[in-house]
């Protein structure tokens, strides 16, 4: 179906090609997920398939790349419009129209398909997607999953036997997500439409695929089986680790795989001591405390009534589905969004009522886009304006852009760093202010499993040194690996609060792969690694 | 006729002829109670028929233009002085100005005459104002857009990404705004504007590339190459028609001109102009999904517009005409269907996520 031969990409005006010596071949009907680390050209990877690289993105290409018979090289993506579905990252900087049948018939009305069939295949794709409900809807109005189904609609519509789509599932809430790769599943079933999809967090779609394609940072791509390719790949699934740890063979993808295997495992954890509460650091006193929050958005409440306590040394996880609050809450706790009640004490005193300055040095904010603040040239200039603005001693900022992400050149600029450096130099620009308390919206959005874990490190860091994280999150795995407690959001109102093994393990969408293998005492391999290394000293 | 208990949305077009029938009706007269009326009709149709729809909400604003420009009518009335007969209500000095500025009085006397003159006026420019402002709020823009001949596809298909661009901006300088102040940054000066605009402009850049990449991978631009022959030609015959219908434009106006360059000028305009659009659309290979019809309801909507505008040619005083046809004008709030409301949606639950989206 899909044919990639010898090929060699560099984009214009950098020296080292992004990919190197591909030769991929994908037959139909198959779900192939493309991994690896961020900025080591997923993307490009998938912009090959239907000639956005190069046709659009511009750069170099050596070799071919053939599509259901077609050159890529001779027809530009246009012309690939139906044969080749792409959907980006972001499906709302996607859409053209406003409304989603609008939506679903454009692709349709640039091929000049006749109006009576454009009809049809409408009404057929809102069925096939379940959003027939939706279908009259705004676009901005719907939610982050549903806007992803309606991308996917609006370039099925044109019948392509293939369908490209980079990273679908990484801005959505784990239930949403579900539904989006059973949505694709579906396809791949029932239609035989051939699926590619880059994803960072393998953990979901790993049981569905039938390849997995890992492309290296210096541009080589590996394929392979799933189960094979996982065993010696550097960045894997939790229930992956935990089927290496335990030396289980063939290694298990799916929970239920696992599970089965898992029994001789089981037994011996048994006996072991089951994981503390946390990581074991106990609790100071509350750095922060929030009574009865409300913000409203007209009629509307999106934070309804809620308490919470950060207390110093803690990393607190804040969950919830996409729109439940999350954001305006971190904000309303922050002092700079609307708060229409309650009472917010940082220190003794209302973030609210302090001047921006003073409030940043008691609670800092990591904004969803971090970027938005970030605005000058230089790493190095950067940092020197996050001194002079909080007023800290010169090299404050760099010295903690250094501890938390290494070195980084202090002549790059800050649009060229990657997601991980990004944030990282983001955090360190609100840290230079020195707060105690830290909030962080949605930071692993993007990031791959070396800069999630790099971020474990430094949240985990900043707890230890007395202070208080609040890190709202859909990603469930790594929520295992840093929180000590978690509390979850549904309508603006807190559901569930207490300690992070108690509020992950019981519920289904939030139970992290290992609880879901051998129960909900183990969130993590690293619990599980860290008991069985115990019980192996304990008799000896 | 439909029954018209069942919701859907006019065609943008029956809209506009509605409207614009109204604001001819209201650039012929000077009275103001009529004026008052007309504003009143537009008033009654948009509240009685919008969507609920962010173009929609936008009506307030043209009521708001419509009473500035009044006011500033009648202050210019003030300033440059009118007649000096009449009733004195306010004796200003005059600024004396030198003998080569005859004919220009700046102040003087305000008359109760020159008063009423300018509101008139003013009001006569503030309802074509509420009437253009009235069919922008009761038709959706994009509707109209793709209600457009074939030929000017590409056009509305820029006007529509536009359209797009416009709020999302908004969205991000809001967000960049909000996110500066938790650098602990307040500061009005020039960093601090550049602090705003760079991340904006990046993101703008980003999201308009993100959409290319869309449209192209959509099969935009597919069609619709016309060859090197074709383009001149259909070029050609629009910008004669073009020329045509401005010239036959004039002359209506012009009473001093040939009548033959008139209505004549004008048909013969048209036609050519016409000719292109059908030549230049044959050409463009993209077809419509569901297109908004034109029925019943519409050829109503657009001949109460047309009523409208025909009685004020018989009579423009307050008269039994005059009023019949305003009477007619706003039969629409009443008897078409209403309109449906892809954004009510965005009044209940979403609205708290949007907020949020602005938030995040």
């Amino acid at each position: 179906m899909i044919a990639i031969e010898g090929v060699t990409f560099t984009y214009d005006g950098v020296a080292e090609p992004v990919l190197r010596d591909v030769d991929l071949h994908i037959e139909e009907g198959e779900l192939v997920v493309v991994t690896g680390p961020t900025g080591a050209g997923k993307s490009s990877l998938l912009g090959l398939v239907n000639g956005l690289v190069p046709h659009f993105t511009g750069g170099h290409l050596d070799g071919t790349v053939t599509v259901a018979g077609l050159l890529t090289q001779h027809h530009p993506p246009r012309e690939l419009a139906a044969t080749v579905g792409w959907v980006g990252q972001d499906p709302l900087a996607g859409f053209v129209t406003d409304t989603v049948e609008e939506e679903l018939a454009y692709g349709m009305e640039q091929l000049g398909v006749d109006p009576q069939a454009m009809r049809r295949r409408v009404e057929e794709t809102l069925d096939l997607l379940g959003i027939a409900d939706l279908r009259a809807r705004s676009l901005r109005s719907l939610s982050g999953g549903q806007q992803q189904r309606v991308a996917i609609g609006s370039v099925l519509t044109m019948n392509p036997p293939v369908l490209v789509l980079d990273e679908p599932t990484s801005a959505l809430d784990p239930t949403s997500a579900e539904d989006v790769l059973a949505t694709l599943a579906r396809l791949v079933h029932d239609l035989g439409t051939t699926v590619v999809l880059a994803e960072h967090r393998l953990e979901r779609v790993v049981p569905f695929a039938d390849v997995l394609v890992y492309v290296g940072t210096d541009g080589t791509v590996t394929a392979g089986a799933p189960a094979p390719m996982l065993a010696t790949s550097p960045v894997a699934p939790p229930i992956v680790d935990l089927g290496r740890l335990a030396g289980w063979e063939p290694l298990p993808l799916t929970v239920r795989e696992a599970r089965r295997s898992s029994k001789p495992l089981r037994k011996a954890l048994a006996d072991a001591p089951p994981p503390g509460p946390g990581s074991g650091t106990r609790p100071g006193e509350a750095l922060l405390a929030a009574r009865g929050v409300e913000v409203r958005y007209g009629p509307l409440h999106a934070v309804r009534d809620v308490d919470l306590e950060l207390p110093a040394g803690t990393v607190t996880a804040l969950m919830g589905r996409n729109g439940s609050g999350k954001s305006t809450l971190l904000w309303a706790l922050q002092g700079s969004g609307a708060r229409h009640g309650g009472d917010v004490r940082v220190g003794g005193s209302d973030p609210a009522g302090l001047s921006r300055k003073e409030a940043r040095a008691r609670i800092g904010l990591v904004p969803q886009t971090a970027s938005d603040l970030l605005y000058l040239e230089t790493v190095a200039t950067e940092c020197a304006t996050a001194d002079a603005e909080a007023e800290a001693d010169a090299g404050t900022c760099a010295a903690l852009l250094a501890r938390l992400a290494g070195t980084i050149d202090a002549t790059t600029n800050p649009r060229d760093l990657s997601e991980g450096q990004k944030l990282a130099l983001v955090l360190a620009v609100q840290l230079t202010a020195a707060p105690r308390v830290v909030l962080l919206d949605e930071p692993t959005r993007g990031l791959d499993y070396t800069a999630k874990a790099e971020l474990a490190t430094m949240l985990r860091d900043l707890a230890h040194e007395g202070g208080a994280v609040l890190v709202a999150t859909h990603d469930v795995e790594f929520v295992a690996e840093v929180a000590d407690h978690a509390v979850v959001m549904a309508q603006g109102e807190v559901i569930a609060s207490g300690d992070v093994q108690h509020v992950l393990a019981s519920s289904p969408a939030f139970a992290p792969q290992v609880a879901k293998v051998l129960g909900p005492e183990w969130l993590t391999v690293r619990d599980v690694r860290l008991a069985l290394e115990r019980s192996d000293e304990a008799p000896a | 006729m439909p029954d018209r208990r069942a919701r859907r949305d006019l065609h943008p077009g029956a809209w506009w002829v509605w409207a614009l029938g109204l604001a001819v009706a209201a650039s012929r007269t000077y009275d103001v109670v009529l004026l008052g009326l007309v504003v009143g009709v537009a008033c009654l149709v948009v509240v009685a028929r919008r969507p609920v729809a962010p173009w929609a909400m936008s009506f307030r604003l043209y009521l708001w233009l419509g009473a500035l420009v009044i006011v500033i009518r009648v202050l210019f009335g003030v300033l440059l002085g009118g007649s000096s007969t009449g009733t004195v209500i306010l004796d200003l000095p005059e600024v004396p100005l030198p003998s080569w500025a005859n004919g220009i009085r700046i102040l003087g006397p305000v008359t109760w005459e020159s008063v009423q003159r300018s509101f008139a006026v003013g009001l006569q420019l503030a309802a074509l104002i509420v009437c253009v402002g009235a069919a922008n709020s009761l038709a959706n823009p994009r509707r109209l857009l793709k209600s457009l001949p074939p030929a000017l596809y590409e056009v509305g298909a820029a006007v529509v990404v536009a359209l797009t661009l416009f709020p999302q901006l908004a969205e991000s300088i809001g967000r960049v705004r909000r996110a500066r102040r938790l650098r602990g940054d307040s500061g009005r000066n020039l960093r601090a504007l550049r602090a705003i605009v760079i991340p904006v402009m990046e993101d703008a850049l980003d999201r308009s590339m993100q959409l290319a990449a869309s449209m192209d991978a959509r099969g935009y631009g597919r069609r619709g190459t016309a060859d090197q022959r074709t383009r001149v030609v259909t070029g050609a015959l629009l910008l004669v028609g073009l020329l045509g219908v401005c010239v036959g434009v004039y002359a209506t106006a012009d009473l001093t001109a040939p009548r033959v360059l008139a209505a004549p000028m004008l048909v013969v305009g048209f036609g050519v102009a016409g000719v292109g659009f059908w030549l230049s659309g044959r050409k463009v290979g993209h077809t419509r999904y569901r297109p908004d019809p034109w029925l019943g309801w519409e050829w109503f909507t657009a001949l109460c517009g047309v009523v409208a505008a025909v009685g004020f040619f018989f009579a423009y005083t307050l008269d039994p005409v005059t009023l019949g046809a305003l009477v007619v004008a706003a039969l629409p709030a009443l008897l078409t269907p209403e309109p449906v409301s892809p954004y009510a949606a965005l009044r209940t639950p979403a609205t708290a996520r949007t907020g949020q989206e602005v938030a995040a």
